[in-house]
Protein backbone atom coordinates (compact mmCIF):
# COMPACT_ATOMS: atom_id res chain seq x y z
CA UNK A 1 0.00 0.00 0.00
CA UNK A 2 1.35 3.47 -0.65
CA UNK A 3 -0.48 7.12 -0.22
CA UNK A 4 -0.91 8.29 -3.20
CA UNK A 5 -3.39 11.40 -2.61
CA UNK A 6 -6.04 12.80 -0.75
CA UNK A 7 -9.73 12.44 -1.45
CA UNK A 8 -12.28 14.72 -0.64
CA UNK A 9 -14.83 12.27 1.70
CA UNK A 10 -17.90 13.94 0.78
CA UNK A 11 -17.31 14.60 -3.00
CA UNK A 12 -14.40 12.38 -3.76
CA UNK A 13 -12.39 15.38 -5.52
CA UNK A 14 -8.41 14.23 -5.32
CA UNK A 15 -5.64 16.58 -4.43
CA UNK A 16 -2.04 16.21 -3.67
CA UNK A 17 -0.12 14.72 -0.87
CA UNK A 18 0.33 18.03 0.11
CA UNK A 19 -0.54 20.52 3.34
CA UNK A 20 -4.10 20.68 2.55
CA UNK A 21 -7.47 19.45 4.69
CA UNK A 22 -10.40 20.62 3.48
CA UNK A 23 -11.98 20.38 -0.01
CA UNK A 24 -11.95 23.82 -1.74
CA UNK A 25 -14.95 22.63 -3.55
CA UNK A 26 -17.22 21.52 -0.60
CA UNK A 27 -15.44 22.12 2.34
CA UNK A 28 -15.45 18.62 3.52
CA UNK A 29 -12.60 17.07 5.09
CA UNK A 30 -9.75 15.55 3.42
CA UNK A 31 -8.38 12.32 4.22
CA UNK A 32 -5.21 10.03 2.92
CA UNK A 33 -6.10 7.43 -0.27
CA UNK A 34 -3.64 4.47 -0.78
CA UNK A 35 -3.15 2.37 -3.74
CA UNK A 36 -1.82 -1.04 -4.30
CA UNK A 37 0.29 -1.86 -6.91
CA UNK A 38 -0.16 -5.88 -7.95
CA UNK A 39 -1.02 -8.41 -6.01
CA UNK A 40 -0.91 -7.65 -1.79
CA UNK A 41 1.42 -10.26 -0.49
CA UNK A 42 0.00 -10.76 2.91
CA UNK A 43 2.26 -13.34 4.89
CA UNK A 44 4.79 -10.90 3.66
CA UNK A 45 3.21 -8.12 5.27
CA UNK A 46 2.19 -9.67 8.40
CA UNK A 47 6.18 -10.53 8.50
CA UNK A 48 7.53 -6.99 7.78
CA UNK A 49 4.98 -5.90 10.61
CA UNK A 50 6.35 -8.28 13.31
CA UNK A 51 9.73 -7.90 12.17
CA UNK A 52 9.25 -3.80 12.52
CA UNK A 53 10.34 -1.30 15.10
CA UNK A 54 8.35 -0.92 18.26
CA UNK A 55 6.78 1.70 17.39
CA UNK A 56 4.14 2.77 15.13
CA UNK A 57 6.20 2.84 12.26
CA UNK A 58 5.94 -0.38 12.48
CA UNK A 59 2.67 -0.08 10.20
CA UNK A 60 4.20 2.06 7.15
CA UNK A 61 2.68 0.26 5.17
CA UNK A 62 -0.63 1.98 6.08
CA UNK A 63 0.73 5.56 6.92
CA UNK A 64 1.30 8.14 4.65
CA UNK A 65 4.44 9.19 4.11
CA UNK A 66 5.61 8.84 0.77
CA UNK A 67 9.66 8.30 1.61
CA UNK A 68 8.92 5.52 3.80
CA UNK A 69 9.38 5.35 7.65
CA UNK A 70 11.40 8.31 8.45
CA UNK A 71 14.90 7.59 9.60
CA UNK A 72 18.47 7.00 8.06
CA UNK A 73 16.82 3.06 7.33
CA UNK A 74 14.17 0.75 8.18
CA UNK A 75 16.33 -0.92 11.31
CA UNK A 76 17.00 2.66 12.64
CA UNK A 77 13.23 3.49 12.13
CA UNK A 78 12.71 4.02 16.38
CA UNK A 79 15.11 6.53 16.36
CA UNK A 80 13.63 9.29 14.19
CA UNK A 81 11.65 11.46 16.60
CA UNK A 82 10.10 10.30 19.66
CA UNK A 83 8.61 7.26 19.06
CA UNK A 84 5.26 6.64 19.96
CA UNK A 85 2.83 3.30 20.62
CA UNK A 86 3.18 -0.40 20.85
CA UNK A 87 1.73 0.29 24.16
CA UNK A 88 0.21 -2.74 26.13
CA UNK A 89 -3.12 -4.58 26.05
CA UNK A 90 -3.92 -5.34 29.56
CA UNK A 91 -6.25 -8.23 30.49
CA UNK A 92 -8.80 -6.96 32.51
CA UNK A 93 -10.51 -9.60 34.35
CA UNK A 94 -11.35 -8.07 37.81
CA UNK A 95 -12.66 -5.13 35.75
CA UNK A 96 -14.85 -7.73 33.32
CA UNK A 97 -15.53 -9.71 36.87
CA UNK A 98 -17.15 -5.97 38.64
CA UNK A 99 -19.02 -5.47 35.66
CA UNK A 100 -20.73 -8.85 34.95
CA UNK A 101 -18.77 -9.39 31.82
CA UNK A 102 -16.26 -11.98 30.51
CA UNK A 103 -13.57 -10.74 28.41
CA UNK A 104 -12.57 -6.87 28.82
CA UNK A 105 -9.06 -5.38 27.80
CA UNK A 106 -7.56 -2.04 28.78
CA UNK A 107 -5.34 -0.37 25.72
CA UNK A 108 -3.13 1.68 27.64
CA UNK A 109 -2.10 4.28 25.84
CA UNK A 110 -1.33 6.41 28.88
CA UNK A 111 1.86 4.29 27.95
CA UNK A 112 3.16 6.36 25.00
CA UNK A 113 6.03 8.87 25.31
CA UNK A 114 4.13 11.89 26.95
CA UNK A 115 1.23 9.70 28.17
CA UNK A 116 -1.42 9.97 25.77
CA UNK A 117 -2.74 8.71 22.35
CA UNK A 118 -1.99 11.83 21.11
CA UNK A 119 2.42 11.00 20.51
CA UNK A 120 1.08 8.49 17.47
CA UNK A 121 -0.74 11.38 15.31
CA UNK A 122 1.94 13.93 15.83
CA UNK A 123 4.58 11.11 15.08
CA UNK A 124 2.88 10.77 11.94
CA UNK A 125 1.67 14.66 11.48
CA UNK A 126 5.96 15.79 12.18
CA UNK A 127 6.93 13.30 10.25
CA UNK A 128 4.85 13.78 7.09
CA UNK A 129 5.43 17.73 7.76
CA UNK A 130 9.56 17.37 7.51
CA UNK A 131 8.93 15.19 4.37
CA UNK A 132 6.97 18.53 2.91
CA UNK A 133 9.53 20.57 4.24
CA UNK A 134 7.91 22.79 7.24
CA UNK A 135 10.37 23.70 9.79
CA UNK A 136 7.75 24.70 12.44
CA UNK A 137 4.81 22.56 14.27
CA UNK A 138 1.89 24.25 15.72
CA UNK A 139 -1.48 23.09 16.92
CA UNK A 140 -4.43 23.88 18.81
CA UNK A 141 -5.15 21.36 22.08
CA UNK A 142 -7.29 20.50 24.83
CA UNK A 143 -3.74 19.69 26.75
CA UNK A 144 -3.05 16.09 25.84
CA UNK A 145 -1.67 17.33 22.13
CA UNK A 146 0.31 20.18 23.77
CA UNK A 147 2.45 17.85 25.69
CA UNK A 148 3.22 15.11 22.12
CA UNK A 149 4.08 19.16 19.98
CA UNK A 150 5.84 20.25 22.00
CA UNK A 151 7.98 16.90 23.03
CA UNK A 152 8.42 15.28 19.16
CA UNK A 153 9.28 19.26 17.97
CA UNK A 154 12.08 19.23 20.46
CA UNK A 155 13.17 15.47 19.37
CA UNK A 156 13.03 16.35 15.68
CA UNK A 157 14.95 19.79 16.47
CA UNK A 158 12.12 21.74 14.98
CA UNK A 159 10.16 24.65 16.49
CA UNK A 160 7.52 24.81 17.49
CA UNK A 161 3.67 27.14 18.65
CA UNK A 162 1.38 25.46 20.72
CA UNK A 163 -2.47 26.93 21.66
CA UNK A 164 -4.03 25.89 24.58
CA UNK A 165 -7.35 27.24 26.07
CA UNK A 166 -5.99 28.85 29.07
CA UNK A 167 -8.10 27.33 31.64
CA UNK A 168 -6.44 24.08 31.34
CA UNK A 169 -5.07 21.71 33.74
CA UNK A 170 -1.80 22.70 35.49
CA UNK A 171 -0.45 19.49 35.27
CA UNK A 172 -0.83 19.61 31.27
CA UNK A 173 0.93 23.01 30.77
CA UNK A 174 3.99 22.47 32.76
CA UNK A 175 4.23 19.19 30.86
CA UNK A 176 4.01 21.18 27.52
CA UNK A 177 6.39 24.04 28.94
CA UNK A 178 9.51 22.11 29.39
CA UNK A 179 9.82 21.13 26.27
CA UNK A 180 10.87 24.83 25.34
CA UNK A 181 8.15 25.80 22.95
CA UNK A 182 5.95 28.61 22.37
CA UNK A 183 3.30 27.93 24.74
CA UNK A 184 0.43 30.72 23.60
CA UNK A 185 -2.64 30.27 26.23
CA UNK A 186 -5.75 31.72 24.86
CA UNK A 187 -8.67 33.77 26.90
CA UNK A 188 -11.28 31.21 25.66
CA UNK A 189 -12.23 27.61 25.36
CA UNK A 190 -11.08 25.25 22.79
CA UNK A 191 -13.57 25.56 20.29
CA UNK A 192 -11.81 29.30 20.50
CA UNK A 193 -8.56 28.39 20.02
CA UNK A 194 -9.41 25.90 17.30
CA UNK A 195 -11.01 28.66 15.29
CA UNK A 196 -8.12 30.86 15.53
CA UNK A 197 -5.86 28.57 14.62
CA UNK A 198 -7.30 27.68 11.49
CA UNK A 199 -7.45 31.36 10.63
CA UNK A 200 -3.79 31.66 11.65
CA UNK A 201 -2.80 28.66 9.41
CA UNK A 202 -3.99 30.45 6.29
CA UNK A 203 -1.01 32.80 6.26
CA UNK A 204 1.47 31.24 8.02
CA UNK A 205 4.26 28.44 6.96
CA UNK A 206 3.74 26.52 9.62
CA UNK A 207 2.32 22.62 9.97
CA UNK A 208 -0.17 23.03 12.45
CA UNK A 209 -0.71 19.13 13.18
CA UNK A 210 -4.36 19.58 13.52
CA UNK A 211 -5.17 21.88 11.12
CA UNK A 212 -3.36 21.96 7.88
CA UNK A 213 -1.62 18.51 8.56
CA UNK A 214 -5.06 16.62 9.88
CA UNK A 215 -5.52 14.32 6.85
CA UNK A 216 -2.38 12.82 8.30
CA UNK A 217 -2.47 12.99 11.73
CA UNK A 218 -5.40 11.87 11.71
CA UNK A 219 -3.85 8.55 10.15
CA UNK A 220 -2.14 7.99 13.56
CA UNK A 221 -4.94 6.97 14.84
CA UNK A 222 -5.11 3.71 12.88
CA UNK A 223 -2.29 2.48 14.60
CA UNK A 224 -4.61 1.73 17.75
CA UNK A 225 -6.74 -0.07 16.16
CA UNK A 226 -3.25 -2.32 14.08
CA UNK A 227 -1.75 -2.79 18.07
CA UNK A 228 -5.18 -4.04 19.12
CA UNK A 229 -5.84 -6.33 16.33
CA UNK A 230 -2.06 -7.76 16.30
CA UNK A 231 -2.34 -8.05 20.45
CA UNK A 232 -4.85 -10.08 20.20
CA UNK A 233 -3.46 -12.43 17.72
CA UNK A 234 -3.99 -10.70 14.26
CA UNK A 235 -8.28 -10.71 15.33
CA UNK A 236 -11.00 -8.19 16.07
CA UNK A 237 -12.51 -7.54 19.41
CA UNK A 238 -16.03 -7.89 18.99
CA UNK A 239 -16.70 -4.18 20.89
CA UNK A 240 -14.60 -1.34 20.71
CA UNK A 241 -15.52 1.94 24.26
CA UNK A 242 -13.53 4.54 23.19
CA UNK A 243 -13.53 8.07 23.67
CA UNK A 244 -15.05 10.91 21.82
CA UNK A 245 -13.86 14.77 21.03
CA UNK A 246 -13.89 15.48 17.85
CA UNK A 247 -14.59 11.94 16.78
CA UNK A 248 -11.25 11.55 14.81
CA UNK A 249 -9.86 9.19 17.01
CA UNK A 250 -12.89 7.11 17.24
CA UNK A 251 -13.79 6.52 13.90
CA UNK A 252 -9.69 6.14 12.83
CA UNK A 253 -9.79 2.77 15.07
CA UNK A 254 -12.54 1.65 12.42
CA UNK A 255 -11.04 2.22 9.54
CA UNK A 256 -7.94 1.21 11.00
CA UNK A 257 -10.07 -2.36 11.33
CA UNK A 258 -11.79 -1.96 8.18
CA UNK A 259 -8.43 -1.90 6.15
CA UNK A 260 -6.82 -4.78 7.55
CA UNK A 261 -9.95 -6.55 7.25
CA UNK A 262 -10.12 -5.37 3.44
CA UNK A 263 -6.57 -6.69 2.51
CA UNK A 264 -6.60 -9.81 4.45
CA UNK A 265 -4.87 -9.55 7.61
CA UNK A 266 -7.72 -9.83 9.34
CA UNK A 267 -11.32 -12.10 9.56
CA UNK A 268 -14.40 -10.92 10.68
CA UNK A 269 -16.00 -7.27 10.56
CA UNK A 270 -16.14 -4.08 12.22
CA UNK A 271 -16.24 -4.17 15.97
CA UNK A 272 -19.14 -2.32 17.90
CA UNK A 273 -18.29 0.75 18.11
CA UNK A 274 -19.39 2.81 21.38
CA UNK A 275 -18.47 6.40 21.86
CA UNK A 276 -18.04 8.13 24.93
CA UNK A 277 -18.74 11.79 26.12
CA UNK A 278 -19.35 13.67 29.18
CA UNK A 279 -22.55 14.80 29.72
CA UNK A 280 -20.78 18.52 29.89
CA UNK A 281 -19.56 18.55 26.60
CA UNK A 282 -21.85 15.92 24.66
CA UNK A 283 -22.64 17.50 21.38
CA UNK A 284 -22.55 13.83 19.44
CA UNK A 285 -24.23 11.93 22.51
CA UNK A 286 -27.11 14.38 22.26
CA UNK A 287 -26.98 14.37 18.35
CA UNK A 288 -27.15 10.34 18.61
CA UNK A 289 -29.88 10.59 21.57
CA UNK A 290 -31.91 12.78 18.75
CA UNK A 291 -31.11 10.63 16.36
CA UNK A 292 -29.83 13.32 13.97
CA UNK A 293 -26.87 13.18 11.92
CA UNK A 294 -25.13 16.29 12.23
CA UNK A 295 -24.42 17.97 15.24
CA UNK A 296 -25.14 21.00 17.33
CA UNK A 297 -22.00 22.71 19.28
CA UNK A 298 -22.52 23.25 23.12
CA UNK A 299 -20.48 25.36 25.27
CA UNK A 300 -18.09 22.56 27.56
CA UNK A 301 -18.57 22.68 30.88
CA UNK A 302 -16.91 19.35 32.47
CA UNK A 303 -13.66 18.15 34.33
CA UNK A 304 -12.94 16.14 30.72
CA UNK A 305 -11.06 18.86 29.35
CA UNK A 306 -9.24 16.63 27.19
CA UNK A 307 -12.81 15.90 25.37
CA UNK A 308 -14.12 19.61 25.85
CA UNK A 309 -14.51 20.09 22.27
CA UNK A 310 -17.97 21.91 21.78
CA UNK A 311 -17.92 21.91 17.64
CA UNK A 312 -16.62 18.38 17.18
CA UNK A 313 -15.07 18.20 13.48
CA UNK A 314 -15.57 14.46 12.95
CA UNK A 315 -19.40 14.54 14.73
CA UNK A 316 -21.44 13.02 11.47
CA UNK A 317 -18.60 10.61 10.79
CA UNK A 318 -18.76 9.18 14.64
CA UNK A 319 -22.99 9.42 14.73
CA UNK A 320 -22.72 7.90 10.90
CA UNK A 321 -20.41 5.01 12.57
CA UNK A 322 -22.30 4.03 15.68
CA UNK A 323 -25.62 3.22 13.61
CA UNK A 324 -23.69 1.41 11.19
CA UNK A 325 -21.93 -1.40 13.45
CA UNK A 326 -24.66 -1.10 16.11
CA UNK A 327 -23.10 0.96 18.27
CA UNK A 328 -24.42 3.80 20.58
CA UNK A 329 -22.43 6.89 21.70
CA UNK A 330 -22.95 7.81 25.43
CA UNK A 331 -22.28 10.42 28.30
CA UNK A 332 -21.86 10.07 31.76
CA UNK A 333 -21.82 12.76 34.41
CA UNK A 334 -18.44 14.48 36.26
CA UNK A 335 -19.10 12.29 39.46
CA UNK A 336 -19.28 9.18 37.26
CA UNK A 337 -15.95 10.19 35.64
CA UNK A 338 -14.53 10.35 38.85
CA UNK A 339 -15.98 6.81 40.44
CA UNK A 340 -15.19 5.12 37.21
CA UNK A 341 -11.23 6.59 36.98
CA UNK A 342 -11.33 4.89 40.73
CA UNK A 343 -12.80 1.96 39.45
CA UNK A 344 -10.14 1.39 36.55
CA UNK A 345 -7.28 2.70 39.28
CA UNK A 346 -8.78 -0.35 41.60
CA UNK A 347 -9.55 -2.98 39.40
CA UNK A 348 -6.65 -2.93 36.69
CA UNK A 349 -3.72 -0.84 38.49
CA UNK A 350 -4.08 1.67 35.53
CA UNK A 351 -4.62 5.36 36.40
CA UNK A 352 -6.37 7.57 33.94
CA UNK A 353 -7.08 10.99 33.28
CA UNK A 354 -10.76 12.20 32.81
CA UNK A 355 -10.90 11.21 29.27
CA UNK A 356 -10.42 7.66 30.14
CA UNK A 357 -13.10 8.12 33.82
CA UNK A 358 -15.56 8.47 31.19
CA UNK A 359 -14.71 5.80 28.91
CA UNK A 360 -14.64 3.46 31.81
CA UNK A 361 -18.03 4.95 32.73
CA UNK A 362 -19.32 4.33 29.48
CA UNK A 363 -18.56 0.89 29.80
CA UNK A 364 -19.95 0.62 32.92
CA UNK A 365 -23.43 2.09 32.31
CA UNK A 366 -23.72 -0.30 28.83
CA UNK A 367 -22.65 -3.24 31.25
CA UNK A 368 -25.14 -2.68 33.81
CA UNK A 369 -28.30 -1.61 31.15
CA UNK A 370 -27.24 -4.85 29.65
CA UNK A 371 -26.26 -3.63 25.73
CA UNK A 372 -22.79 -6.13 25.94
CA UNK A 373 -23.20 -9.64 25.03
CA UNK A 374 -21.26 -11.19 28.69
CA UNK A 375 -19.35 -13.40 25.80
CA UNK A 376 -18.05 -10.73 23.98
CA UNK A 377 -14.31 -9.67 23.75
CA UNK A 378 -14.47 -5.93 24.66
CA UNK A 379 -11.81 -3.20 24.59
CA UNK A 380 -11.63 -0.01 26.60
CA UNK A 381 -9.16 2.60 25.33
CA UNK A 382 -7.38 4.36 27.73
CA UNK A 383 -6.01 7.78 25.93
CA UNK A 384 -4.22 9.39 28.83
CA UNK A 385 -2.28 9.14 32.24
CA UNK A 386 -4.08 10.11 35.52
CA UNK A 387 -1.16 12.20 36.84
CA UNK A 388 -2.23 14.82 34.28
CA UNK A 389 -5.29 16.00 36.10
CA UNK A 390 -4.91 15.23 40.05
CA UNK A 391 -7.82 17.42 40.87
CA UNK A 392 -10.09 14.92 39.64
CA UNK A 393 -9.27 12.92 42.50
CA UNK A 394 -8.05 14.67 44.88
CA UNK A 395 -9.74 13.96 48.49
CA UNK A 396 -11.09 11.02 47.09
CA UNK A 397 -9.02 8.39 49.47
CA UNK A 398 -7.86 8.52 53.27
CA UNK A 399 -4.45 8.84 54.40
CA UNK A 400 -3.29 8.13 57.83
CA UNK A 401 -0.24 9.97 59.38
CA UNK A 402 1.27 8.39 62.31
CA UNK A 403 3.84 8.48 64.66
CA UNK A 404 7.08 6.31 63.75
CA UNK A 405 6.15 3.54 66.44
CA UNK A 406 4.20 -0.11 66.65
CA UNK A 407 1.89 1.85 68.95
CA UNK A 408 0.90 4.58 66.78
CA UNK A 409 0.20 2.21 63.72
CA UNK A 410 -1.56 0.00 65.76
CA UNK A 411 -3.57 2.72 66.96
CA UNK A 412 -4.59 4.14 63.77
CA UNK A 413 -7.40 3.86 61.50
CA UNK A 414 -4.65 2.37 59.24
CA UNK A 415 -4.51 -0.62 60.97
CA UNK A 416 -7.98 -1.34 61.43
CA UNK A 417 -7.95 -1.03 57.31
CA UNK A 418 -5.92 -3.78 57.42
CA UNK A 419 -7.00 -5.95 59.52
CA UNK A 420 -10.43 -5.74 57.50
CA UNK A 421 -8.92 -6.63 54.30
CA UNK A 422 -7.41 -9.47 56.08
CA UNK A 423 -10.21 -11.05 57.72
CA UNK B 1 -21.00 51.54 7.64
CA UNK B 2 -19.59 48.39 5.95
CA UNK B 3 -19.40 45.03 7.79
CA UNK B 4 -15.97 43.58 6.65
CA UNK B 5 -16.05 39.69 5.62
CA UNK B 6 -12.77 37.37 6.23
CA UNK B 7 -12.74 34.74 3.51
CA UNK B 8 -10.91 31.79 3.70
CA UNK B 9 -8.24 30.40 1.91
CA UNK B 10 -9.98 27.67 0.41
CA UNK B 11 -12.54 30.81 -1.29
CA UNK B 12 -10.22 33.07 -2.14
CA UNK B 13 -9.74 32.11 -5.79
CA UNK B 14 -13.27 32.54 -6.37
CA UNK B 15 -13.39 36.18 -4.85
CA UNK B 16 -10.55 37.60 -7.19
CA UNK B 17 -8.01 36.72 -4.70
CA UNK B 18 -9.17 39.01 -1.80
CA UNK B 19 -8.51 37.99 1.72
CA UNK B 20 -11.59 39.77 2.91
CA UNK B 21 -14.59 41.93 1.56
CA UNK B 22 -16.68 44.95 2.21
CA UNK B 23 -20.51 44.40 2.46
CA UNK B 24 -23.35 46.28 3.43
CA UNK B 25 -25.95 44.76 5.65
CA UNK B 26 -28.06 44.08 8.97
CA UNK B 27 -27.36 40.06 9.48
CA UNK B 28 -25.25 37.21 8.20
CA UNK B 29 -28.08 36.60 5.56
CA UNK B 30 -28.02 40.01 3.94
CA UNK B 31 -24.07 40.24 4.28
CA UNK B 32 -23.97 36.98 2.55
CA UNK B 33 -26.13 38.09 -0.20
CA UNK B 34 -24.17 41.27 -0.76
CA UNK B 35 -21.07 38.85 -0.55
CA UNK B 36 -22.89 36.76 -3.38
CA UNK B 37 -23.51 39.86 -5.68
CA UNK B 38 -19.99 40.51 -5.27
CA UNK B 39 -18.73 37.21 -6.29
CA UNK B 40 -21.06 35.04 -7.66
CA UNK B 41 -19.10 31.88 -7.57
CA UNK B 42 -19.07 31.93 -3.65
CA UNK B 43 -23.43 31.55 -3.66
CA UNK B 44 -23.25 27.84 -4.25
CA UNK B 45 -19.86 27.43 -2.44
CA UNK B 46 -21.04 28.81 0.91
CA UNK B 47 -24.58 28.17 0.71
CA UNK B 48 -27.03 24.58 0.27
CA UNK B 49 -29.83 24.99 -2.16
CA UNK B 50 -32.15 26.18 0.49
CA UNK B 51 -30.14 28.95 1.34
CA UNK B 52 -28.64 27.74 4.92
CA UNK B 53 -25.14 27.01 5.15
CA UNK B 54 -23.48 24.26 3.89
CA UNK B 55 -22.44 21.48 6.63
CA UNK B 56 -18.47 22.45 6.44
CA UNK B 57 -18.69 25.44 6.99
CA UNK B 58 -18.95 27.49 10.22
CA UNK B 59 -19.50 31.39 10.60
CA UNK B 60 -18.86 33.40 13.26
CA UNK B 61 -19.48 37.34 14.24
CA UNK B 62 -17.17 39.00 16.26
CA UNK B 63 -15.53 35.38 17.00
CA UNK B 64 -18.71 33.78 18.11
CA UNK B 65 -19.95 30.78 16.20
CA UNK B 66 -23.83 32.41 15.14
CA UNK B 67 -25.04 28.62 15.80
CA UNK B 68 -25.17 30.20 19.66
CA UNK B 69 -26.46 33.35 18.27
CA UNK B 70 -29.50 33.53 15.68
CA UNK B 71 -28.20 31.83 12.80
CA UNK B 72 -28.02 33.20 9.95
CA UNK B 73 -30.32 36.18 11.74
CA UNK B 74 -28.16 37.18 13.53
CA UNK B 75 -27.48 41.07 13.70
CA UNK B 76 -24.28 42.61 12.68
CA UNK B 77 -23.38 45.43 13.86
CA UNK B 78 -21.52 48.47 11.52
CA UNK B 79 -17.98 47.92 11.32
CA UNK B 80 -18.29 44.13 12.77
CA UNK B 81 -16.69 41.39 11.02
CA UNK B 82 -17.51 38.05 10.08
CA UNK B 83 -15.41 34.95 9.71
CA UNK B 84 -16.00 32.31 7.33
CA UNK B 85 -14.07 29.32 7.92
CA UNK B 86 -13.98 25.35 7.47
CA UNK B 87 -15.17 23.40 10.14
CA UNK B 88 -12.98 20.37 10.01
CA UNK B 89 -10.59 21.44 11.85
CA UNK B 90 -9.17 20.65 15.26
CA UNK B 91 -9.16 17.45 17.56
Amino acid sequence: MKADKLRCKECGTDYPLEALFVCDRCFGPLEVHYSQDGELDVPGLRRRIQGGPQNVWRYADFLPLVGGPPGPSNRLASRAGLPAGCTPLIRADRLAEQLGLREVWVKNDAANPTHSFKDRVVAVAAARAKELGYEVLACASTGNLANAVAAQAAALGLRSYVFIPSNLEEQKIIATGVYGTNLVSVRGNYDDVNRLCTELSADRDWAFVNVNMRPYYAEGSKTLAYEIAEQLGWGIPDRIVAPIASGSLYTKIARGFQEWIDVGLVEGSLPVMNGAQASGCAPVANAFAAGHDFCQPVKPDTIAKSLAIGNPADGPYALDLAKRTGGRIDSVTDAEIRDAIGLLAQTTGVFTETAGGVTTAVLRKLAERGDIDPDERVVLVITGDGLKTLDAVRGTYATHEIDPSVESFEASAAHLAGEAVSA
Amino acid sequence: MPVTVKIPTQLRAAAGGASEASVEGETVAKVLDGLYAQFGELRERISDGDGSLRRFINVYVGGEDIRFLDGLETTVADGGEITILPAVAGG
